[in-house]
């Protein structure tokens, strides 16, 4: 069942950023998304979630047009994970998650043990329930990312939308990560899309890769055909090594060395 | 007490405990003056007052036609302005922004002062042309502030927005101020320092009006505060809808800083710190923050009312150059804090 999808949507501010996107997300998969900087990932993001609309095209959440939900609606089906803005009120990490909830709640009255143990879950998933009670301020920007994420989780939806998660967060917390959201697909059915640079985690985790470049969808498959030497070579214009990871078999990418460059 | 999120019953102790600060502190109020009354006479006064026909002696004149107005009326201006406050200072993500900051107050004078100028040719009774004047003055520089400082995720923006429309209002109100005679000059500049002698029954009830329709709006949207407190466009995905609360919540709050400049003209910090105050002590939650700062605004703007009416009596200060006097050190000190 396809929880979101991408109908050949163009967008752009002074000069195209995206045209002819097709792309969707079913239920119990996980979707990488690569390309360079400047290739329209964060955009098809915000569009994927209703911040942008597509000036073509649309994007469906189930079979409804995302611009004809509510935004309650919307929030129940799709959430996102960017880089926490900075907060400027002393808020702690489990009123944050707990802002989560909004779409779940009456929007007038006080948060129910339902809503603060999903909360206190959602921050256990992230192994972050140890910063219930801090400040969100004051926390590392890992730290941080792993409440973002809480919040996602409290927020229950169908479909994650995660702009770069393993950006702040070291080795350990980038493959737990990953395992979590590939895990969250598994058991609970979740569609999710993630933008990564962690090209070699994408390999690992994904059930498809899409990749994203100067603005058009190049290619989108499992990460043994999408993840090919001559593809990235392409997208990335620099020389890089395909070969397979000794024990999951699956694509395992490196810098060749300076004598093969072919830029 | 420390708390990891809001619940229902710290909500109550924190705004009883404001509540009955708030009743003692206006017996105080009531007491205190070039007349003092002990409080058992203002009890037992209290309790004649209720009874049908009676005659009020002297000292009950003092209590109930002058003393009590005033302390309602330094309530609902100072709950109104601290309301005002922390809904702005929500709404825009800024700690520092209040309805002076955003030039809302002096939208306020300048039309209060249009209409003291040109009270002949107006419709009104002339003790309603203050306040709706005033009222008309504050959406007005509302409207225009936002217009002009509007932009998604831009906080900055509108508070620098609000700064320029302050300036240019305040040489408008200097320009118009030189055209009017003596007296009005004087009674005007008494009013925009920030004065609460003058306790007309339109003006308390605009401003019982005004605060309760504020507080219901803002109350329904405490919770979207909440989240936009945090970024609207992350408000936005998480399921606010983000235009209505911000129009609802401008407009509420501008109702609320019209009314209170309207009625005590412009009283200054107690918009800006006592939000700040509350949520140094009770955390950051708009559903506490919100009536706990309407109750501070009171409780604050009384004390600084109390004050500029019995320091020098019986002469009297403007309340707003109490305010100012407590409340420009307080901020610099928050301010050299967050650094």
């Amino acid at each position: 069942m396809n929880l979101l999808t991408f109908d050949n949507v163009h967008f752009g501010y002074d000069r195209p950023v995206l045209q002819g996107i097709t792309l969707e997300i079913r239920a119990g998969e996980l979707v990488a998304l690569l390309g360079t900087n400047g290739a329209g990932k964060s955009t098809l993001l915000q569009l994927g979630c209703g911040t942008l609309t597509p000036q073509r095209g649309a994007v469906l959440c189930a079979d409804e047009s995302l611009t004809q939900l509510s935004r309650r609606t919307a929030a129940q089906r799709i959430g996102l994970v960017t880089h926490a803005s900075e907060v400027h009120f002393p808020l702690t990490a489990l009123e944050y998650v707990l802002t989560g909830r909004f779409a779940h709640a009456r929007a007038f009255g006080f948060d129910t043990e339902e809503d603060v143990e999903t909360a206190l879950q959602a921050l256990r998933d992230t192994d972050a329930a140890q910063f219930a009670e801090r400040r969100f301020n004051q926390l590392s920007s890992g730290e941080r990312q792993r409440v973002v994420l809480a919040r996602a989780l409290a927020q229950q939806p169908q479909v994650l939308l995660l702009d770069e998660p393993t950006a702040n967060a070291d080795l350990a917390h980038q493959v737990a990560l990953l395992i979590l959201i590939q895990r969250l697909t598994r058991e609970r059915g979740l569609g999710a899309l993630v933008i990564t640079h962690e090209i070699n985690l994408a390999a690992e985790f994904a059930d498809r890769v899409a990749l994203l470049h100067q603005g058009s969808l190049l290619a989108c498959g499992s990460p043994a055909t999408v993840l090919t030497e001559d593809l990235l070579t392409k997208v990335f214009a620099t020389a890089l090594l395909v070969d397979r990871h000794p024990q999951s078999g699956k694509p395992r990418i490196s810098w060749a060395v300076r004598k093969t460059s072919t830029t | 007490m420390t708390r990891t999120y809001l619940n229902q019953k710290y909500v109550v102790v924190t705004l009883a405990w404001l509540a009955v600060a708030l009743v003692l502190m206006s017996f105080i109020a009531l007491a205190v003056g070039p007349v003092s009354i002990p409080l058992t006479s203002i009890w037992a006064a209290l309790q004649q007052w209720l009874t049908p026909d009676h005659q009020l002696d002297v000292r009950e004149l003092i209590l109930f036609s002058n003393r009590l107005p005033r302390i309602a009326l330094a309530l609902g201006v100072g709950a109104s302005l601290a309301l005002a406050g922390a809904a702005f200072q929500a709404l825009l993500r800024n700690p520092l922004a209040d309805p002076h900051i955003l030039g809302i107050s002096r939208g306020a004078a300048f039309g209060a002062i249009l209409g003291i100028i040109t009270a002949a040719q107006l419709p009104f009774a002339p003790s309603l042309t203050r306040a709706v004047c005033s009222f008309a003055g504050a959406s007005l520089a509302s409207a225009l502030v936002y217009a002009l400082g509007r932009r998604e995720d831009d906080p900055a923006r509108l508070v620098l927005a609000g700064v320029i429309l302050s300036t240019f209002l305040s040489s408008l109100n200097v320009l118009m101020l030189s055209l009017v005679d003596d007296v009005r000059l004087r009674n005007i500049t008494l009013w925009l320092l920030g004065d609460l002698s003058n306790a007309l029954t339109e003006s308390l009830l605009f401003i019982g009006a005004a605060l309760l329709l504020g507080l219901l709006v803002l109350l329904t949207q405490a919770r979207a505060l909440n989240l936009m407190m945090i970024g609207a466009r992350e408000a936005f995905t998480l399921g606010v809808e983000t235009a209505r609360t911000r129009w609802l919540v401008f407009a509420a709050a501008s109702l609320l800083t019209g009314a209170a400049v309207a009625a005590g003209g412009a009283i200054g910090y107690v918009g800006l710190l006592t939000p700040h105050l509350i949520r140094l002590i009770a955390g950051a939650d708009n559903r506490l923050v919100l009536p706990a700062a309407a109750l501070g605004g009171a409780l604050l703007t009384l004390v600084a009312d109390t004050l500029a009416r019995t320091v020098i009596a019986p002469r009297e200060l403007p309340t707003g150059a109490i305010t100012a006097l407590l409340g420009a050190p307080l901020f610099i000190y928050l301010l050299l804090r967050r650094r």
